[in-house]
């Protein structure tokens, strides 16, 4: 006979590093199996997002001025942390009705996709770079650099492939990221979040928020302190509006509506470069 | 006649739990909307524009100048800040910068931020800084014959600085991080108030710790005390890590409460910050445009 009580798990957002409630005390219960077993998950207010944001920007100087090689230590890092914890990623998976296989390669496509970006972390400058040719006696040249703070918004449809498909690109190319989970897809997120958390990435690289996306995208797409934004969600009214109020300071918008996240084609190190700015310099010859 | 003797090893202890609490329920006071927009107008305009490093040149000092001139293009309605603050060898550039305007030049003298050298070259510099054409001064006090328990040198100091400054606002700063105790800064406070300051002020910005709410508490009740007993009314500047408009608004409820509307004013009420400001701003322009606002929009302090 078993007399232990269940514990019940607290899936808080992790904000600069730290797990934190909704400063708005605000939470969403969601049913994630036929025995009615409920769980109670914070639901992220436009200011958990304002102090997502700022912690980001605090963190953006930091992660860029590590090595390239230091980054892609810490990503790889974070595949070995989430291959570490694959029982509570499959468990979690499966409550949001997966099947057993289909969570299985879910996980396993999402550890593989932080080990494909640890490979390209400090190789895609010297891929992307470019001498230019210029009539005048001066070396020019162009390479990419990060952006800053992106805003990313995870599909609901892959939760965990889904979600590291959006963060790992944007993290790779030295940028910070805000994200929001939505609905079921939560648990698995903000485990990786945990995993994340013991993995070396610095308070404020990767922000996790869950809530409610149509909730929170106008401030998403509106916020002047966020550099790009990309919008996985499958609603094309949000995707629409995230583009018209993202004009306001021409942050740089992706849209994946209903994206084939398990796709091998998905990933590419041109996904980096879209988190990138592009840096020419003008250098004098001979002087 | 004993009456008028001045005895400062009997003032009033503090309560240092009764403080807390009070902060902690003046914090709970919600301010939105117009009072928001209100309280941000204010805040502005009671800001001390703050450069005081070793590496301050006049190329910086006419930078923060015209900051302080020129605080955000896209808002004609702004109120102007209270001062800009510098050393004295800086006053005369910023003087010259802000000629014509209604700001006004606040210069920190006597060995700040220690205070540690002789009384007459603390007093010389004082002269210097008004010859520059200072408005304001900032003193400091001797923390180190402060804490040896030599208030009557202090008192000393302070009265001299006052005789110096004359119709100058004089400004004293009591280094709180140093004092340790409330009970320590309610007194430091009642000798700088009884021996002619027309302001006191928390920090130099140089301690470990800035400005804090209970330790302003303290200085505004003492300020309060003054008032009661002889009408005359003194100025507060808490200074050193207000950073943000959240926690400076919770500084105008203190007073507010503490002090009343009349303490509401630039004359009577400062900020000493160099950040705050922009941060200010920003608020100001979440407020109207409804867009959490970017540090990349606002000119740097």
């Amino acid at each position: 006979m078993n007399n232990r009580l269940n514990i019940a798990k607290t899936y808080k957002l992790y904000i600069d590093g730290k797990f934190v409630r909704s400063e708005s005390g605000r939470f969403e219960a969601l049913q994630i199996n036929e025995d009615s077993v409920v769980v109670n998950i914070c639901r992220a207010s436009r200011k958990d997002f304002r102090n997502a944001v700022s912690s980001s920007r605090k963190a953006v100087d930091g992660w860029w001025a590590r090595t390239a090689y230091n980054r892609s230590q810490i990503l790889y890092r974070i595949a070995e942390t989430m291959d570490g914890r694959k029982e509570q990623f499959l468990e979690e998976l499966q409550c949001c009705g997966m099947k057993t296989k289909a969570a299985e390669k879910e996980f396993e496509t999402a550890v593989d996709r932080f080990v494909y970006y640890a490979g390209w972390a400090d190789k895609f400058q010297q891929l992307f770079s470019t001498v230019n040719p210029v009539s005048s006696s001066h070396f020019n040249f162009s390479l990419p650099e990060n952006q800053g703070v992106i805003a990313i918004m995870a599909p609901i449809s892959s939760p965990l492939t889904g979600l590291v498909s959006l963060i790992a690109p944007a993290i790779c190319a030295g940028n910070t990221v805000v994200c929001l989970t939505s609905g079921n897809a939560s648990l698995a997120g903000i485990t990786l979040a945990e995993a994340l958390h013991a993995s070396d990435v610095p308070a404020g690289v990767v922000n996790l928020l869950t809530g409610i996306e149509s909730e929170l995208a106008p401030h998403f797409a509106s916020h002047l302190d966020v550099n790009g934004i990309v919008y996985g969600g499958s609603d094309s009214h949000i995707s629409k509006q995230i583009e018209v109020d993202a004009a306001e300071n021409l942050k740089r918008v992706k849209i994946f509506l209903n994206g084939d996240w398990s796709d091998e084609a998905i990933h590419s190190p041109y996904d980096i470069l879209q988190h990138c700015e592009i840096k020419t310099t003008w250098h004098p010859i001979g002087t | 006649m004993n009456s008028h003797i001045l005895n400062f090893y009997t003032t009033p202890i503090v309560d240092e739990i009764g403080v807390k609490e009070r902060v902690a329920r003046l914090n709970s006071r919600s301010v939105k909307k117009q009072s928001k927009m209100a309280a941000l107008h204010l805040a502005l305009s009671m800001i001390d524009l703050t450069t005081l490093e070793g590496m301050d040149t006049p190329g910086k000092v006419i930078q923060l100048c015209q900051k302080a001139k020129y605080l955000h293009a896209p808002f004609s309605d702004l109120p102007m800040v209270a001062a800009i603050c510098v050393y004295p060898t800086l006053v005369k550039t910023a003087k010259q910068e802000l000629e014509g305007t209604a700001i006004a030049v606040a210069s920190v003298a006597t060995g700040f931020p220690s205070g540690q050298t002789d009384l007459q070259s603390r007093l010389a510099e004082i002269t210097y800084a008004i010859e520059e054409g200072a408005d304001e001064v900032d003193m400091v006090i001797s923390r180190g014959k402060f804490l040896a328990g030599e208030y009557e040198s202090v008192f000393e100091e302070i009265a001299r600085a006052k005789e110096i400054c004359g119709k100058v606002h004089l400004k004293v700063i009591l280094e709180t991080a140093e004092l340790t105790t409330l009970d320590q800064v309610r007194r430091a406070s009642e000798i700088a108030i009884s021996a002619g300051a027309d302001f006191i002020k928390t920090s130099t910005g140089k301690a470990k710790t800035g400005a804090t709410q209970p330790v302003t508490l303290v200085m505004l009740e003492t300020i309060r005390d003054h008032h009661l007993k002889t009408g005359e009314k003194i100025g507060m500047k808490p200074a050193g890590g207000i950073s943000d408009s959240k926690t400076a608004i919770r500084y105008l409820v203190m007073v507010k409460e503490t002090l009343g509307v009349e303490w509401l004013t630039p004359k009577l009420f400062r900020f000493g910050a160099s950040s705050l400001a922009n941060d200010v701003l920003m608020q100001i322009a979440k407020q109207k445009g409804g867009a959490y606002q970017s540090a990349d929009y606002f000119s740097k302090g």
